[in-house]
């Protein structure tokens, strides 16, 4: 058994960010993570980081745009957390010598980004995130934080209470990836889950292959909550084979979309007749796929994106990076011909229900990064506001987990007195558990809660168990054939258009990727570096995450931001200004719904509608 | 790192039934009407084929892989194909203990950097329509293999570690006042390439003189060390503190620009025009050769 004061699970922008807090605070940290740290997802952000710096730009106007921007499903103390701290927490990471571009006076360069009433984005060329990523482990390594390395987290160690209220973390349980050997870590003082986005819930999505909702599982299934699920971003320009991102600078630049005939459908279809091509990503993803569906697709697939006419110097200068990635993974030179491109599953708004100091409903138990919602981004977040959200959450977890006093948080967590009760919604199978291996639930684990130490031995005896169970199991169903049918039925049914019939379909095909998971198995026999075994414990994961995706895009009948749905296309203020929570219980889920907090420091942001 | 595995000469895959590497996905009519030949063939010529790569294997647990060998897969090639998904295509369809790192798929974490056709390369970055058939790929040279074409990575780390590879200030002022420090244009310019670095290891790989120097930082951390050293914000004194460990013995002298390094970087780095740069630093400084 290891042990440490705070254990920070993940190593991307939010793991390493609160690693550091935490160490600064005085703590023992170990940040444990499946990819050694560089390896992590945040290194493939280009755009940049949104932080109001300069004279003429305050923190009250970014959080304006982002109230705005998320749809009004933003809390207001989370957004003005964002945007006040955004500022100095850039800053620190210049001076820990990230190589930010810069003007003609040595300054950082800032740039206009979609939704932003002030050019506030902060850029290190078109690789912000990479240099992110290694700034922030750069300073692990200077303050000698215990990493380890390929170690693959497969659950937390909760107490067992009733009420998920009240119930306590003291730590994980992980497996060393290189030599199979599962271990304890007790964290004395909390457990930070910093894992990254679910993006490989979907077939078609510009996230890694590592982007599994680790952390979403393993707390919903905990007892927390998730919040927001259905809110997910698709981006309007990635690559169609394999989900690579092109940068929405192609279109910022001058580029255009076309359709198999030739036309500008952004305005000769009517979808945006002010912006075309500029307009918001939601309207522009909608755009094309119903060029698609329309039969004006290009191969049935996609539309093309030309930058031909913005000539080779031009291209060579700033998008030349564009060039290498259409090349390089889709074998097309966009000097020569246009790229094609589609929607890809791209962000998670929603996610583990967090407080501004990053804390769950379970005592010791935090998140922050894309695993989290401190609910920042609401329905639709802003290009550029991620990163920012990692370094400024980030921080407040690792530093809240290490005892600093953050004061009482304004938004709540967990079922309490200010929530409204379950949905009428109908749904189309009884959701969650289907036997034992669905199971790992608190309530399978029994018996009376016994000290930490007992506790975390106990959860490592069932994590033995559960593999030891996969590696004997002789034959059944590989984890590859329910992952792909799984993220096909997603990509079918809850993509950038829903209808509350596809996503019951969804929902039903979810079901039975839960009942062949019964029959999985691992047909690697070893124990060293067992990819195989690895990914059938994530395909589990995902199974649960997109679960509660589809739930909640089944439940929120109407449209707001990125979700769209067929029956009611119009925002509905009065019933809809909450979260959608889905919460775990006894091996189901259950829905319940908070209020929006929209009352700010001084202010309080009235929706307006918004226009295209 | 003393132990190296020995990596084999091309040798077909036994047929051994209980191998599920050597299965062969197509039968031999097909095989014969849709394989490609041995030389380059363009993407076009490839459409609609299948495409036969050539995977290393060995695994120290498992009896039947103990011994390293060859596995052949057959693998339909459709338009934009790399070599990542080549292999991602041989292991989700025939055989799911086919072992290798990877990640992003964008050439930006580093994780799948292979031994393809007697070259480093990054798997993602590598169309197969670009390579020569049948397709061989294995793990980096001079690495130790942990499992299939997952070499052990942690020297390649403890090197980048060697060069105190984190921004040393003089003197900061404080971030609350939002007040950077100043950088010129061209001095960031100066730096960019170098810290393109995505830490892939095959620059280390190629590098005859890493092979037989366990000790030589090589060139990956050696870069490292001049994305410090050449940015005018750390100031004087620090950047002579780097230098003072790049030109130890086992340093930047012992390069002997090959220039295999800048070849194989898929990040385009200017390796050993770093490596020559820092060289002359150390002569202008007046740092003792050791
Ligand atoms: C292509 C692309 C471009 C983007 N561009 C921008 C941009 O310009 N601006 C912006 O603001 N945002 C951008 N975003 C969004 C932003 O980059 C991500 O939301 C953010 O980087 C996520 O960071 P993270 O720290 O939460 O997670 P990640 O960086 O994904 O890190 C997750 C970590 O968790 C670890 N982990 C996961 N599961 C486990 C487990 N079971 N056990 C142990 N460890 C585990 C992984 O190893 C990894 O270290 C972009 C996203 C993408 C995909
Ligand atoms: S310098 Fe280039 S080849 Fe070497 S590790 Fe970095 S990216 Fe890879
Ligand atoms: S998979 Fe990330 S570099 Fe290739």
């Amino acid at each position: 058994m290891y042990e440490h004061d705070v254990i920070v699970v993940g190593a991307g922008g939010a793991g390493l960010r609160a690693a550091v807090a935490a160490d600064e605070a005085g703590a023992d940290v170990a940040l444990v993570s499946k990819l050694h740290p560089v390896r992590s997802h945040t290194g493939a952000a280009e755009g940049g980081i949104n932080a109001a710096l300069q004279e003429g730009d305050d923190w009250e106007l970014h959080a304006y745009d982002t109230m705005k921007g998320s749809d009004y499903l933003g809390d207001a103390p989370a957004v003005e957390t964002l945007a006040q701290d955004a500022p100095e927490d850039t800053m620190r990471l210049e001076h820990w010598g990230m190589p930010f571009s810069r003007e003609e006076d040595g300054r950082v360069s800032q740039r206009p980004f979609g939704g932003l009433s002030y050019p506030r984005t902060t850029y290190a060329g078109a690789e912000t995130g990479h240099h992110l990523l290694h700034t922030m482990y750069e300073q692990v390594v200077k303050r000698g934080i215990q990493v380890y390395d390929e170690w693959y987290v497969m659950d937390l160690a909760t107490t067992d209470e009733d009420d998920p209220n009240d119930r306590e973390c003291h730590g994980v349980v992980a497996y060393d990836v290189q030599s199979g050997q599962i271990e304890g870590f007790k964290a004395n003082q909390g457990v930070v889950l910093a894992t990254g986005g679910p993006g490989q819930a979907f077939d078609h999505t510009t996230n890694a292959v590592s982007c599994t909702g680790d952390g979403h599982a393993m707390a919903y299934r905990a007892g927390a909550p998730l919040e927001d699920m259905e809110f997910i971003q698709f981006h309007p320009t990635s690559l169609p084979s394999t989900g690579v991102l092109i940068s929405e600078g192609v279109r910022g630049e001058g580029g255009i979309l076309y359709n198999s005939e030739g036309e500008r459908f952004m305005f000769e279809h009517g979808y945006a007749n002010n912006s075309g091509e500029l307009a918001s990503r939601d309207v522009v993803a909608r755009a094309e796929l119903t060029e698609v569906q329309e039969g004006r697709g290009v191969n049935d697939e996609y539309v093309h994106l030309d930058m031909r006419h913005l000539g080779e110097e031009r291209i060579l200068d700033r998008l030349e990076n564009i060039l290498h990635l259409a090349e390089d993974f889709e074998g097309v030179d966009g000097l020569v011909e246009p790229m094609p491109v589609k929607p890809g599953q791209h962000y998670a708004m929603g996610g583990i229900e967090v407080d501004e100091n990053g804390q769950t409903c379970i005592d010791g138990l935090y998140a922050a990064g894309e695993c989290a919602c401190v609910s920042v981004h609401g329905g639709n977040r802003l290009g550029g506001n991620a990163l920012p959200e990692l370094i400024v959450f980030g921080k407040r977890a690792g530093r809240h987990a290490a005892g600093d006093d953050l004061g009482e948080p304004q938004i709540k967590t967990g079922y309490g007195d200010d929530v409204e009760d379950e949905t009428e919604t109908e749904l189309p199978v009884q959701p969650g558990s289907a036997g034992l291996e669905s199971s790992g639930g608190v309530a399978a684990d029994g018996g009376v809660a016994a000290d930490a130490e007992g506790i975390l031995q106990r959860k490592v005896e069932t994590a033995r168990e559960r593999v030891d169970r996969l590696m004997d199991k002789d034959d059944g169903v590989q984890h590859a054939e329910i992952r792909a049918k799984l993220q096909q039925a997603m990509t079918d049914y809850v993509n950038v258009f829903r209808t509350e019939e596809g996503v019951k379909k969804a929902l039903r095909l979810i079901r039975e990727c839960r009942e062949e998971y019964q029959d999985v198995y691992v047909d690697d026999p070893s124990r060293t570096f067992n990819t195989d075994l690895q990914q059938t414990i994530e395909t589990r994961n995902l199974i649960d995450v997109a679960e509660t995706i589809a739930l909640g895009a089944l439940v929120r009948n109407e449209f707001r931001g990125a979700h769209w749905r067929q029956e009611n296309q119009n925002r509905d203020d009065e019933n809809w200004l909450k979260h959608t929570l889905v919460s775990w219980d006894d091996g189901a889920p259950s829905i319940f719904y908070r209020p929006v907090i929209l009352e700010g420091e001084s202010k309080t942001y009235e929706p307006k509608e918004r226009s295209y | 790192m003393s132990t190296q595995q020995q990596q084999p000469e091309t040798q077909e895959a036994p047929e051994d039934p209980e191998m599920k590497g050597a299965e062969s996905p197509v039968d031999e009519k097909e095989k014969e009407d849709g394989m490609i030949d041995q030389t380059a063939a363009d993407a076009s010529e490839l459409e609609g084929k299948t495409v036969l790569i050539k995977v290393f294997r060995y695994d120290p647990e498992v009896e039947g892989k103990q011994e390293p060998r060859f596995d052949d897969f057959h693998v339909p090639f459709e338009k934009g194909m790399t070599v990542l998904d080549a292999v991602m295509y041989a292991r989700d369809t025939y055989d799911s203990s086919l072992t290798f790192r990877h990640s992003c798929r964008q050439a930006v974490c580093g994780s799948d950097a292979f031994f393809v056709n007697g070259k480093q390369r990054l798997g993602c970055k590598t169309q197969i329509a670009d390579l020569e058939h049948p397709v061989r790929i294995e793990p980096l040279p001079h690495q130790e293999v942990v499992k299939d074409l997952v070499v052990d990575m942690d020297h390649f780390y403890d090197q980048m570690h060697t060069v105190e590879p984190y921004f040393q200030d003089e003197d900061t002022p404080n971030p609350a006042d939002l007040e950077e420090q100043r950088q010129s244009p061209e001095n960031r310019e100066k730096i960019k390439m170098s810290s393109r670095c995505i830490w892939c290891g095959a620059c280390m790989s190629s590098c005859n003189i890493a092979a037989g120097d366990n000790n030589y930082l090589g060139p990956a951390a050696i870069n490292k060390a001049y994305k410090f050293a050449m940015d005018d914000r750390e100031g004087e004194a620090i950047k002579e503190h780097r230098l003072r460990i790049l030109e130890q013995e086992h340093g930047v002298w012992r390069c002997q620009t090959q220039f295999s390094c800048t070849e194989v970087c898929p990040k385009d780095i200017p390796l050993t025009e770093h490596i020559q740069e820092l060289k002359r630093e150390a002569v202008k400084k007046n740092l003792k050769f050791w």
